[in-house]
Order: structure tokens, then C-alpha cells, then sequence
């Protein structure tokens, strides 16, 4: 397509004199608002204002929200009080929406497609970064009742107690998602941190946002609870360091490779002892991207100690 | 104590049970007059040719001196850590060094009574927990992570391991010794070199692991031993050749050190603070749940980062619990810590001891009402006797802040859901307790405290193979058991 600006005029097919070729029987295209994801309605920011996505042919992709501080705390409180119920869903039922999730990509895998060619993605690039996207949701669907028996342990403690140490979520996790690519990277943050039963706001990567927003409506007709991820749109320079300095926040995530970013966000963090987790030398495309390990980087091992009775002298000699 | 006469069988203490005295003697321990830093496999002289006086808290004598390290000491000892790392330890097979760190295990419980009494003398701790607990859980905890040196294939599924390298590791005063083991222990099994500085109040019994390690043949460097203050812990934590910070201790400086090391690419563990909620229901076995409050609270004289330091009691049950707990209390013996029958031993220093009493002070001022027992102290010495709080409400500082000491708060509640409310309602993660005999509830209650540690039925029960560590602000990183490893180790 050869439009400049290509969302106000694509697919309205003139003729020479400026009047349409066939009418009747064309219709004016309706254009998406690609608005954000709190506690899962879709608002636009409270701040009113947005920025311009184009790709690297400079075309005007979308009107895009610029999010803000109060976006961010809105997040922050809807993530809060999701966490209660995600975290005590059966790790089972927590697995059927993950392959939801997956579901309802794959059935909306054109548009996805459509989304990442528009920011510059090759045909066959864009399909793959959705195929594998859907395969990594479906991988992390299956960890969500796994990895508690892969990191748990019977405790054999030298007294007469019953001891184990099992997983559990650390709680809400900010995230920046990978800026790099729009859905892969987004989808391989998100995965392993809510099969984990944390909830998550999560920031889009600014320069190719289309497809997170579309993702949150892929979560939004999956049947994962309204606040368990939080997708915000904006400039990480201007976000970042609430994702370090909120005290609700109990881990945050990082995938870029810029050092002052990752030194402020322990530094600030330190003020309620967050836990910084760096992503920096990820590839996301690549298959050591997805492990359980990821999940694991966001979980608190609990003890759980109880006493064994031991009086009488029977034993279990049969 | 002004109590009403009621039809239960209770303890009698207005007829005299004072017992006979039962110290330990001073003649198992060896204490030289003055100790240098282990750097390097010897004790060396300090650069700055400072000592400070390491006192008994129970006395306020002065049992030696010990050498304070500078910067350039610190850059001796990471120098010395960096060598034994790069040309021995990393290269030696794993079994070998399994069998060093079984042989300090041994070493320690062949000299345990040395080690218990100094590190009664030194920390003010009564004997019995240093010979019962602190020592022997010490030497278990070298013995058990030896065994993981060669094993370590098996503790992280489809991943490679491999030491960070040399960490630098900063222990409380609490548990002097027992700290040591939880940090050496792990990092020496899984191929990493240390540098240890023990607090500055409670130093002896880590220089006395220090000549084990001598004797032991360890390869100089692999352990450095160095004594100071706030200082020196700050060289380590600075030190650009540190690969790993393990740092036990308050929240406060837990943070400072995650922002010292923000613009660095060491791993930390951070082992903090914490004020656990002990959870008393109605059906619990009342007189096994009252056991578990004083010992929960005051073990080590409240010295517990996992201290049961607000208890909460079902309201129905709530006068019959405060009537045994009083009187449980009342026979608590506070004094000299080197005594057998001692329960309560000797406030680890002068300025901890001011820390409690401004906290006593706050409680009043905050509404609270206090009560202690009735029994003598010391003259000599820093003590502080057995205290409760009731009338406690949730936003009182005695029931938000750590205060390290043998002060209880008490509060009370109706619901399982509003105890689960106020019990998280904390910065801290550290531990909980539960005490009911309904095994459904226990397992609701422990999987939504969210703390690191639940105890249900019992209370500071540790073990080597038990993983320990925080949520939230009591840090991250766990210590003890195969968890324990992953602190120490980089997977690839």
C-alpha cells in the first residue's frame, strides 16, 4: 500500500475524478481506537493524551494512548485486587485459561499478522512470531500445574515434624515488556508470570504497541479475570520509575540491555525490597526464551513445618 | 500481680522454687586476648592496627579484643578470595570439596562445648540454646551441604551450574556461629570463595571457626574471616570484586545494600527483618499453644528475625490464653546466661537494650498496657525482663516495627478472614504461626499468610534441609535445604 497515511485512507479504492468506482457497494472502513487495559474494561488514559505509532516507512499507524503515573497507580489497584482470586485459582484451572489464551489467538492469528506486517514485519516473519506465540502460551498452559511439583520438596528435617517448601507467587509484577518486537516478546513476559499466579501491569513496547493492545482483547475473551494483566501503553522513559519506586509493586521486570534504567529500578526498588529481575540477554524468539525457570524467577518458596506425633512404640514394619 | 481466684490448676509461685545455681564452666573455652583477621589462610595483623573490645553482655567484662579491617584489609581478603577461587577451589573436584567441608562439620562437633560457651560468653545467649541449638545446628549445616558439592546436578533440572565466585557475606549477632555454617556452608559446597565479617558485638565464635578452617586445611583464601563494623561491611558490599552479597540483618540496612549494589551486576540475597503474626484459634491444644508463644517469642531473649512477636488470640479463648501465658512467664528465669536452668539470657548490647526500653516507652505512650514479670534481674548486665503488651491496636508502632527483643504485643480477633487481614497487614514476610487442631483450617491459614515460614503447631523449629528466607520487605533468597543452593549459583 502505497497511502500515506494509511489508516484514513486504506482500501477506499477512487477513481481518477475523486468519485468512488463502485459505490454502492463500498463501504467505509471502520478504524480501531487502540485504547488500554485496566481491570479489564478498556479505558483510554486519564491523561488524555496520546502519540503517534508509524512504522519505518513513516506511515501513521495509530493514535496511540500516551499513559500516565495515574494510569499506572489505576493498574496497580486492579492488579492488587485480582491477585487475591488468581493466586487462589486451581493451578489446573489456571492451565485451561493459559490454552484459552492460546485459543483465542489462533483464531484471531490474521489480524495479529495484518498488525505486525503494518510495523514491519515480513509476511512470513509476522506469521511466525504469532505461531510461536501461540506455542509459547500453550507451553506455559501446561507449566501452570507442573513447576510447583518440578521446585517443591519434602523437607527431611531431623526432628519429629512434617516439613515441605512449595511455590508461591511473589504478587503483582510490573513489567516492561520487551521493546524490541510487539507480540512475542509481550506474550513471553506475560505467560510464565501469571501461569505463576501473579497478577501484572504490564507497559507495551512504545515504538510497536498494536499488537499488545489487540492481545488484551485476545485476554479479555479468554476468561482471564478482569485485573490479572494490566496493559498500558506510553513512553517508558516517562513510566519506568514508578515501576521501581510504587510500594505495591512486589516485582518488576526489565528486559532492556540500558544500565542506568536497570541501577535505578534496584535502587529505587530497595525502598520496599522489590525484586529486580533482568531479561536483558533474552532473545525471544529463540527457544531458550521459555522455560520454567522464568516462572520460578517470580515465585517466594514457603516452609510449611507440622509435628509428627510420636508417642507409642508401633512402627511400619509390615 | 493482682489475680482472681479461679477453680484451674495453676502453678503456684508464691512459695520459694529458687534453684540451685547451675553454671557451666569458663575452662572449656579458650579465649586469646586478642584476635587478628583470617585473610588468607592466617591470621594477620590489621593494616590500620585498630582492636576493638568484644564484651560479655551478661557482665559487661571484657573478654578480648578483636582487629578492625579496613578498606585495604578488605581489598586483601577479595584479593585472597579472588586467587583461591581462580587457581584452587573452582578447579577442584567437587567430592574433594565435599570432604573439606565435611571436615569442618566434624571439627565443630568435636570442639562444641568450646563453641557453646563462647558464644554464650560473647552474645549473652543461654548455654542451653548454644549447646542445644546453635552449635549443633551449625555443625549439621556443614555436614549437610557438603553433601550437595557433588550432587549439584541434580538439585536445578536441565541447567548447568556454576559458582558466581567470590561472595561477600555480612552476619548478624543473633546467632553468630549458626549464621556463619548457614552462610559458608552453601557457598563452599557449590564452588564459591568467601569473605565473612561477623557483627561486631559477637565476633569470637566466628574466629574461632577461622582457626577450625586453619586446622581443617581448607586452601588459604577459599575462607577469609574479617572482623569490624559498619565500615568494613560497607568495603565488601563495595568491593568491586564481589560477585555475591549474602547479607543477614535489619530491613534498613538490607536496603542500603540493594542500593550500594544497584549499579552492579551482583547477585544479593538479602535475609531481613520480620514480625510474625502466632495465631491462636479456640480449638487449639490452649497449653501447647501457650509453649509455643514463649518460646516463640522468647527464644534467644526475642533475638529472632522470625521472633512470634504478635500474637493474636481467638476472642473467645482470649482470657484463658493471657491468664497461662502470664503465669507460664512467671516462671521464666531471666539472668546469667552461662546458668543451665537460665531461660532468658543477657540483651546482646547496651544500645540493643535502649532500642527495647524506647520501644516500652512507646507502647505506653501509644495506649498499650504493659506487663512484666515480677522476676529479679541482674544488677550487672544488660536485661531486660519478660513483656507483654495488651490493649494493642493494629496500628501502634510495638505491633508494625521490629523490635528484637523479648516484647510481645497481643490482640485479638473473631474471624479466620480478619486474623488473615491483620496478620498480612505488615511490610514483613518472614514467618507465621498457626495453632488450632483442625488440620483443614492449618492449611488454610498457612497458604495464605504470606510469609516464608509457617509453623503450624510448633514454632522456630530450623533445620539444615529447611529452606528459610522472606517474602516481601524480609528480603529475597532463601537459606537452608536445596533451595538454599540456588543463592549461590548461576544456571546456564
Amino acid at each position: 500500500m502505497a497511502t500515506k497515511t494509511i489508516i484514513r485512507k486504506r482500501d477506499i479504492n477512487l477513481n481518477g475524478n475523486g468519485t468512488h468506482k463502485d459505490a454502492p457497494e463500498k463501504r467505509l472502513e471502520v478504524l480501531k481506537t487502540y485504547k488500554i487495559y485496566i481491570g479489564g474494561q478498556f479505558p483510554r488514559t486519564e491523561s488524555g493524551r496520546y502519540y503517534v505509532a508509524s512504522n519505518n516507512r513513516n506511515e501513521k499507524l495509530a493514535n496511540v494512548c500516551l499513559c500516565s503515573r495515574k494510569d499506572f497507580r489505576d493498574a496497580m489497584v486492579s492488579a492488587r485486587g485480582a491477585f487475591g482470586g488468581w493466586s487462589a485459582r486451581a493451578a489446573f484451572n489456571r492451565g485451561q485459561i493459559l490454552y484459552r489464551i492460546a485459543e483465542m489467538l489462533e483464531g484471531r492469528k490474521a489480524q495479529f499478522i495484518e498488525e505486525l506486517v503494518k510495523q514491519d514485519s515480513t509476511r512470513a516473519q509476522a506469521e511466525a512470531e504469532v505461531n510461536l506465540a501461540i506455542d509459547r502460551l500453550i507451553y506455559y498452559s501446561g507449566w501452570c500445574d507442573k513447576y510447583q511439583q518440578v521446585f517443591s520438596s519434602v523437607n527431611p528435617v531431623a526432628s519429629s515434624h512434617f516439613n515441605f517448601s512449595s511455590p508461591e507467587p511473589t504478587g503483582v509484577v510490573a513489567a516492561v515488556a520487551p521493546q524490541c518486537d510487539s507480540l512475542i516478546g509481550l506474550v513471553s513476559v506475560i505467560a510464565p508470570v501469571i501461569a505463576g499466579g501473579n497478577t501484572c501491569v504490564v507497559l507495551a513496547s512504545s515504538t510497536k504497541p498494536l499488537c499488545a493492545v489487540t492481545f488484551a482483547e485476545v485476554l479479555n475473551s479468554s476468561d482471564v479475570p478482569g485485573g490479572v494483566v494490566n496493559i498500558l501503553t506510553g513512553k517508558v522513559s516517562e513510566l519506568i520509575s514508578y515501576f521501581a519506586d510504587h510500594m505495591d509493586v512486589n516485582a518488576t521486570v526489565y528486559c532492556e540491555s540500558d544500565s542506568s534504567v536497570q541501577a535505578m529500578l534496584k535502587e529505587k526498588g530497595a525502598a520496599n525490597v522489590k525484586r529486580i529481575v533482568l531479561y536483558d540477554k533474552v532473545k525471544w524468539k529463540s527457544e531458550d526464551a521459555q522455560s520454567p525457570y522464568f516462572i520460578y524467577d517470580l515465585q517466594e518458596i514457603k516452609t510449611t513445618w507440622h509435628p509428627i506425633e510420636n508417642i507409642g512404640g508401633a512402627k511400619a514394619g509390615y | 500481680m493482682a489475680t482472681k481466684k479461679s477453680n484451674t490448676i495453676k502453678l503456684k509461685f508464691d512459695s520459694s522454687r529458687n534453684l540451685a545455681p547451675a553454671p557451666e564452666s569458663k575452662s572449656a573455652a579458650k579465649i586469646n586476648s586478642r584476635y587478628d583477621l583470617f585473610i588468607n589462610g592466617k591470621f594477620e595483623k590489621p593494616s590500620g592496627k585498630k582492636y576493638f573490645d568484644t564484651i560479655n553482655p551478661a557482665t559487661e567484662e571484657k573478654l578480648s579484643e578483636v582487629a578492625e579491617a579496613n578498606e585495604a584489609d578488605v581489598n586483601k581478603a577479595v584479593k585472597a578470595a579472588r586467587d583461591a577461587y581462580d587457581k584452587v577451589w573452582k578447579k577442584m573436584p567437587a567430592k574433594e570439596r565435599a570432604k573439606y567441608i565435611y571436615r569442618i562439620a566434624r571439627m565443630v562437633q568435636e570442639r562444641a562445648r568450646e563453641f557453646s560457651v563462647i558464644e554464650t560468653l560473647d552474645g549473652g545467649k543461654p548455654i542451653r540454646e548454644s549447646r542445644d541449638f546453635d552449635v549443633p545446628t551449625a555443625a549439621n549445616h556443614f555436614f549437610y551441604y557438603a553433601g550437595w558439592a557433588d550432587k549439584l546436578e541434580y538439585a536445578f533440572p536441565n541447567r548447568n551450574v556454576e559458582p558466581l565466585g567470590v561472595a561477600g557475606q555480612i552476619i548478624p549477632w543473633n546467632f553468630p556461629l549458626l549464621m556463619a555454617a548457614w552462610k559458608i556452608a552453601p557457598a563452599l559446597a557449590t564452588g564459591n570463595t568467601v569473605v565473612l565479617k561477623p557483627a561486631e558485638t559477637t565476633p569470637l565464635t566466628a574466629l574461632k571457626l577461622a582457626e577450625i578452617i586453619e586446622e581443617a586445611d581448607l586452601p588459604p583464601g577459599v575462607v577469609n574471616i574479617i572482623t569490624g563494623a559498619g565500615a568494613t561491611g560497607a568495603a565488601i558490599v563495595n568491593h568491586p570484586d564481589v560477585n555475591k552479597i549474602a547479607f543477614t540483618g535489619s530491613t534498613d540496612v538490607g536496603k542500603i545494600i540493594q542500593r550500594a549494589i544497584a549499579n552492579t551486576n551482583k547477585k544479593a540475597t538479602l535475609e531481613l527483618g520480620g514480625k510474625a503474626a502466632n495465631i491462636i484459634f479456640d480449638d487449639a491444644p490452649l497449653d501447647q499453644a501457650v509453649e509455643g508463644v514463649i518460646n516463640g517469642i522468647f527464644f534467644n531473649q526475642g533475638h529472632v528475625c522470625c521472633a512470634g512477636s504478635r500474637l493474636y488470640v481467638q476472642e473467645s479463648v482470649y482470657k484463658t490464653v493471657l491468664r497461662k501465658l502470664k503465669d507460664r512467664m512467671e516462671s521464666l528465669i531471666v539472668g546469667d546466661p552461662m546458668d543451665k536452668n537460665t531461660d532468658i539470657g543477657a540483651i546482646n548490647s547496651r544500645s540493643q537494650l535502649e532500642v527495647i526500653n524506647k520501644y516500652l516507652k512507646i507502647g505506653q505512650q501509644e495506649g498499650a498496657e504493659m506487663y512484666q514479670t515480677a522476676c529479679s534481674i541482674p544488677k550487672k548486665g544488660f536485661f531486660c525482663r519478660p513483656t507483654i503488651f495488651t490493649n494493642v491496636a493494629q496500628s501502634n508502632r510495638i505491633a508494625q516495627e521490629e523490635i528484637f527483643g523479648p516484647v510481645l504485643t497481643i490482640q485479638t480477633f473473631r474471624t479466620d478472614d480478619e486474623v488473615i487481614e491483620k496478620a498480612n497487614n505488615t511490610p514483613f514476610g518472614l514467618s507465621a504461626g498457626v495453632w488450632t487442631d483442625k488440620g483443614s483450617k492449618i492449611f488454610n491459614m498457612t497458604t495464605k499468610l504470606r510469609a516464608g515460614v509457617v509453623w503450624a503447631n510448633t514454632y522456630n523449629k530450623f533445620d539444615p534441609t529447611s529452606p528459610f528466607g522472606g517474602y516481601k520487605e524480609s528480603g529475597y533468597g532463601r537459606e537452608g535445604g536445596l533451595h538454599g543452593l540456588n543463592a549461590y549459583v548461576s544456571l546456564v
